[in-house]
């Protein structure tokens, strides 16, 4: 018998409208507009009001896959991680640095778009960094 | 609120009450929060706020999951009127419910244009008067037909369909939305395929609305879905003498079917 709300910012869009989370028994079991909410005053999109839906979802991937001859294939997350670093350097490191380009989202929390605009520009070495609401 | 807050505090601890949903003010916003004795501490946060939240679904939702168990629950008006109509349409399932009467302040009432801002039984507040519901009804009445209805299509053309108006319903419980059918409201289109969304739920809610005003106050286009459910409440008690959520006890006109001069429930 536990039910509880947790105040979130919506993960869809830049708006940064106000919602909690309602969690029951340790479940995520719906989302609810903060009526008073500076930014949205109680108002959701489609998006925000079904923001809860993925959680449980058993369609969710919770494991790295990668490509191996042609087939999607479960891998570990140092696996998957090493491939990508490998790649973005050998890339880098054969074409030069504006060969590459990062995309970011939205639904990245603001320290997570600027930690990827760190590895762009510092470690990357390319100004190619921009973000999906550029609408 | 202090006394309100005694006299929770005492029915979780004698066991009277299982657990307690109320609302509180914490981290700058308003939310519903749910306290049991194992978390009986934060019962310091209750409060009567200007926000509200359709605190009669949160209530079904718990209830349902908690068979047989009593729960208390802070109401005001509107969400006592939630409470009964959820009553009669059997969503509370095995729980029993014990009310804690908050009555409105005039500013609040004023701001929800509520008509009537307080339960029936009062722990905390002192009752305030019926705010006169505004003239936006009366003047769509006047209204030619035509004008009637590019009126509310104007309105309707706004719709985002973000169906925050049947999510935040009180008196919404569906499993299975009309509004999601495909072949009534086909996916995908903005504003809606169907200009007639709006109807079809406030057909649907016809005996049910009890005017609480969320769907308005959570409809980000602004458009007066208040006044179309209040058109249909005044049809309600024209033709049948029914008002929703006025009594548990009362049963819905749409419920009924006449078979040779009875009338069977």
């Amino acid at each position: 018998m536990d039910y509880k709300t947790v105040l979130t910012v919506c993960p869809y869009c830049g708006c940064g409208c106000g919602m909690y989370l309602e969690v029951m028994d340790g479940k995520v079991i719906g989302t609810l507009p903060s009526m008073n909410h500076p930014i949205s005053e109680g108002s959701l999109c489609i998006k925000g009001w079904n923001a809860h839906e993925p959680v449980h979802s058993q369609k969710r991937l919770t494991k790295p896959f990668m490509r191996k001859d042609g087939k999607l294939t479960e891998a570990s997350w140092d696996e998957a991680i090493d491939k990508v670093a490998g790649e973005l350097t050998r890339i880098r490191d054969q074409y030069g640095p504006n060969s590459l380009a990062v995309l970011t989202s939205a639904k990245c929390t603001n320290e997570e778009n600027y930690l990827l605009m760190k590895l762009t520009r510092a470690v990357l070495g390319t100004n190619n960094i921009d973000h999906c609401a550029r609408l | 609120m202090e006394e309100l807050k005694k006299k929770v505090k005492q029915a979780l601890e004698e066991g009277k009450i299982h657990g307690f949903l109320g609302l509180k003010a914490d981290e700058g916003e308003v939310s519903p929060f749910f306290v049991t004795k194992d978390n009986i501490a934060e019962l310091e946060k209750l409060t009567a706020p200007d926000g509200r939240y359709s605190i009669g679904k949160i209530l079904s939702h718990i209830a349902v999951r908690n068979p047989g168990k009593v729960i208390g629950v802070m109401v005001r008006g509107c969400d006592e009127r939630a409470i009964i109509e959820l009553t009669k349409a059997s969503q509370l399932g095995t729980a029993s419910i014990t009310q804690f009467g908050v009555a409105c302040t005039p500013q609040t009432a004023e701001k929800c244009n509520c008509p009537q801002p307080y339960p029936s039984q009062i722990d905390f507040g002192e009752k305030a008067p019926g705010v006169v519901p505004n003239e936006l009804l009366a003047k769509v009445e006047q209204m030619s037909v035509e004008d009637r209805l590019a009126f509310w299509m104007s309105q309707f053309d706004k719709c985002i369909k973000c169906y925050g108006c049947r999510n935040i319903c009180p008196v919404c419980y569906c499993k299975e939305c009309t509004l999601e059918d495909q072949n009534l409201v086909p996916g995908g289109i903005v504003p809606p395929a169907t200009p007639v969304f709006h109807f079809i739920k406030a057909m649907h809610m016809a005996d049910r609305c009890i005017d609480c005003g969320l769907c308005e106050a959570t409809c980000p286009m602004n458009i007066p879905l208040r006044t179309i459910y209040r058109h249909m409440r005044k049809a309600m008690q024209e033709l049948f003498d029914y008002v929703p959520g006025k009594a548990a006890t009362d049963k819905s006109p749409l419920g009924v079917l006449e078979e040779g001069g009875r009338l069977i429930h």
